[in-house]
């Protein structure tokens, strides 16, 4: 099996660690991980801006990039969400297709693909988790408040293998952080206050540290965080399922 | 985005001026949002019902036209007069036509959003034609002059003791007196004149059922009833997208609507109305108003099923924390939002960009409407209409630019540099509104490229 590893724009150039733990996490569960060094963004922040024409480019790069793999991974539900809907190619639709169909975001690839039973990290702290939106309605990576429906999810079957891990109960498990990509300057006012909410649940409940399947939030949440002095921190959910060798680093 | 009037991002900072208020209108929204899931969870059948509520009003949006004129033909039948309105304008001119011919110039309405979506209440007003809003959320708002905030609960931005204030203006009540009982007494004595001495009363419509020719209509306070009763002329507005096949089929959306709405099994009154009664006058108006044109949109044809609960709104993250009145249209909310520019897409083109595209809407649609996938297909066809920003337009294709060439990308990016600057989220340079508020990530030593090439030997 080979995977390429997809590394969204802004955790290439702003949270490295995240990206770290994730090749690291899957070389450490047996899978031959290439990260393909012409890549640079899925194309999302023009697509939800409302100019999907001009994503051509970067859905071309994308095909060229990962066309070759088996799977194709990365740390990020939203920047999966937007390949599985939205990558498109008038050139190779039938390669367009076939990535589409092959792109799975870190948690679900693990349940999933690599039906991962047991892991070795310990992460001795209270987490909240956030799920993020786009992972979790879009890629369905865990069961909705909304729908009369059995829970799941898969990002907490995995942090329920870390071991002195103690999860915080939300009030409202699954409301939107606020981040929203252009949504969070355009719409700042509404943006911050949604932001500030959520992180409020989480510390009420006790929370040392926010985790979740999407970096773009846990950057707003950590803006907002830092902003108010807090000591909590924002933590990729990779991070923590490769802890153990991490936790010098964090 | 739109000129003249402020746009939803600017309505919002005003609303959220004050955060306590936010709060609070966060959590009264939430707790109908929590009622709305336990009552759906008492039904093991929920998703079912919405699968068939979606399935039926697909059904009849793909055969509008023959069940409108069942519908007509049937209505005729039982004494109704038929009326057809192809805008707002029309509409609102066949009602003054209906009243001028009975010389009546007072009149109580009961809540009906096609008649906010018209404008009906201005346009009788600068007619010399009084109307009095019957539903009490509605009848707060009105004498507040301001819009509905909400289509379910109208008033839903309005704390007790400023309608307190507003009732000890217009109505009487002690100055101070902020009881909710209290209040609804005084409002129940106000409009119970109103009831008896008005000749003609307005309603709107739930469901039209084409099989009998029969119309619907829910609501919690019976006031419906009241008017529709004790008039002369009942007149019912109803778009035409509110008609379903047969009555056997009510059962689904009327288990759906109240749960969705508010969380109650069923509203109080779901009042059918068949035949006028002796010596009164029925008018029922069909109204388009930009329904035809929503349904020959293929991606944006089944915001048609819409049967108005609400439910969206009270999920919606962004419509709790900037209030209905931020949508600047008579439908609030993600609903609205994918409605409105259909009706006027320069006027609107802001409502669909003000969602996170969270996509929770879609999740508590009685009607399994794609409401958050449609607001993106929105944006695109507002973009290539040309109703965007032309700055976002230029700093889009200079995003194009970059991410389509690797090196450039590399080496804009290098140190973070063209990252901080123009990260995506950040186009238009509106580095501010990113950290007026919140701080920039702290850029690392070396990016995850650089990590990777020293120290992953493959």
């Amino acid at each position: 099996m080979t995977v390429g590893l997809f590394i969204p724009c802004y955790i290439d150039q702003f949270y490295p660690n995240a990206a770290i733990a994730t090749l690291k996490l899957l070389q450490k569960l047996g899978v031959k991980v290439s990260y393909p060094l012409q890549q640079t963004c899925c194309g999302q922040p023009m697509a939800n801006s409302g100019f999907e024409h001009l994503t051509t480019g970067c859905n071309e790069l994308f095909i060229d990039n990962f066309a070759e793999f088996d799977y194709i991974v990365s740390p990020s539900g939203s920047c999966v969400l937007h390949i599985k809907d939205h990558l498109h190619s008038e050139g190779q639709p039938e390669k367009a297709k076939t990535v589409r169909k092959k792109v799975y975001e870190l948690t679900e690839f693990l349940t999933d693909i690599l039906k991962v039973e047991k892991l070795t990290a310990r992460f001795p702290h209270k987490v909240g988790v956030h799920q993020s939106c786009h992972g979790q309605r879009g890629l369905m990576m865990s069961q909705m408040t909304e729908l009369v429906a059995p829970p799941f999810s898969k990002p907490l079957q995995l942090l329920n293998m870390v071991k002195d891990l103690e999860l915080v109960a939300l009030s409202r498990p699954d409301e939107c952080c606020g981040f929203g990509g252009t949504f969070c300057v355009a719409e700042e006012a509404v943006s911050v206050k949604m932001g500030k909410d959520r992180i409020a649940d989480h510390v009420n409940h006790g929370a040392q540290y926010i985790t979740a399947a999407d970096m773009s939030c846990l950057m707003h949440m950590e803006g907002i965080l830092k902003r108010q002095n807090s000591q909590v921190k924002v933590l990729h959910i990779a991070e923590i399922l490769n802890a153990e060798e991490f936790n010098a680093e964090i | 985005m739109s000129t003249g009037i402020k746009d939803h991002a600017a309505l919002s900072d005003i609303f959220n001026q004050d955060e306590a208020r936010v709060d609070w209108h966060d959590e009264t929204l939430w707790f109908v949002r929590a009622k709305r899931d336990k009552a759906a969870n008492t039904l093991s059948e929920w998703e079912a019902l919405r699968e068939n509520a979606s399935q039926i009003k697909d059904h009849v949006l793909s055969n509008l036209h023959d069940y409108l004129s069942e519908f007509e033909s049937n209505a005729q039948k039982n004494g109704i007069t038929i009326h057809w309105a192809a805008d707002a304008l029309e509409h609102n001119q066949i009602v003054h036509e209906i009243l001028k011919a009975k010389e009546i110039t007072r009149m109580v309405k009961s809540k009906s959003m096609l008649t906010e979506e018209c404008h009906l209440n201005e346009y009788l007003q600068k007619n010399g034609i009084e109307v009095i809003d019957t539903d009490l959320g509605e009848r707060i708002v009105q004498l507040a002059e301001e819009p509905p905030s909400h289509i379910v609960l109208p008033c839903i931005h309005k704390k007790k003791e400023e309608i307190g204030e507003l009732f000890h203006e217009h109505l009487g009540t002690p100055k101070g007196a902020s009881d909710p009982q209290l209040l609804t007494a005084a409002a129940r004595v106000h409009l119970r004149e109103k009831f008896l001495t008005r000749r003609a009363a307005i309603t709107g419509v739930n469901f039209a059922i084409a099989e009998t020719g029969e119309f619907v209509v829910c609501t919690n306070e019976g006031n419906a009833d009241m008017g529709a009763h004790l008039s002369e002329v009942h007149i019912a507005c109803m778009g035409i997208e509110k008609i379903i096949p047969k009555r056997a089929n009510l059962s689904v959306f009327l288990r759906l609507l109240a749960r969705s709405a508010t969380g109650q099994p069923i509203t109080t009154y779901s009042s059918h109305f068949r035949r006028p009664r002796e010596g009164q006058e029925m008018h029922l108006i069909l109204v388009d108003n930009g329904r035809t044109q929503q349904l020959g949109r293929a991606d944006f044809r089944n915001a048609l099923k819409c049967i108005r609960c609400g439910a969206c709104m009270n999920t919606c993250p962004v419509y709790r924390r900037s209030g209905g009145h931020s949508y600047h249209t008579a439908i609030a909310g993600p609903i609205g939002a994918i409605l409105a520019p259909n009706l006027d897409m320069k006027q609107y083109a802001d409502l669909p960009f003000a969602s996170t595209l969270c996509g929770s809407c879609t999740n508590v649609c009685p009607v399994k409407i794609n409401i958050h996938e449609q607001l993106y297909k929105w944006r695109q066809v507002i973009v290539k209409e040309g109703y965007a920003d032309p700055k976002k337009a230029i700093a889009m294709k200079a995003m194009e630019f970059t991410l389509s060439n690797p090196s450039v990308y590399r080496n804009a990016g290098k140190a973070g540099r063209w990252v901080m600057k123009n990260i995506p989220f950040l186009v238009n340079n509106k580095l501010n509104a990113w950290y007026n508020q919140r701080d920039m990530p702290t850029p690392p030593q070396q990016s995850f490229r650089e990590w990777y090439k020293k120290n992953n030997n493959e």
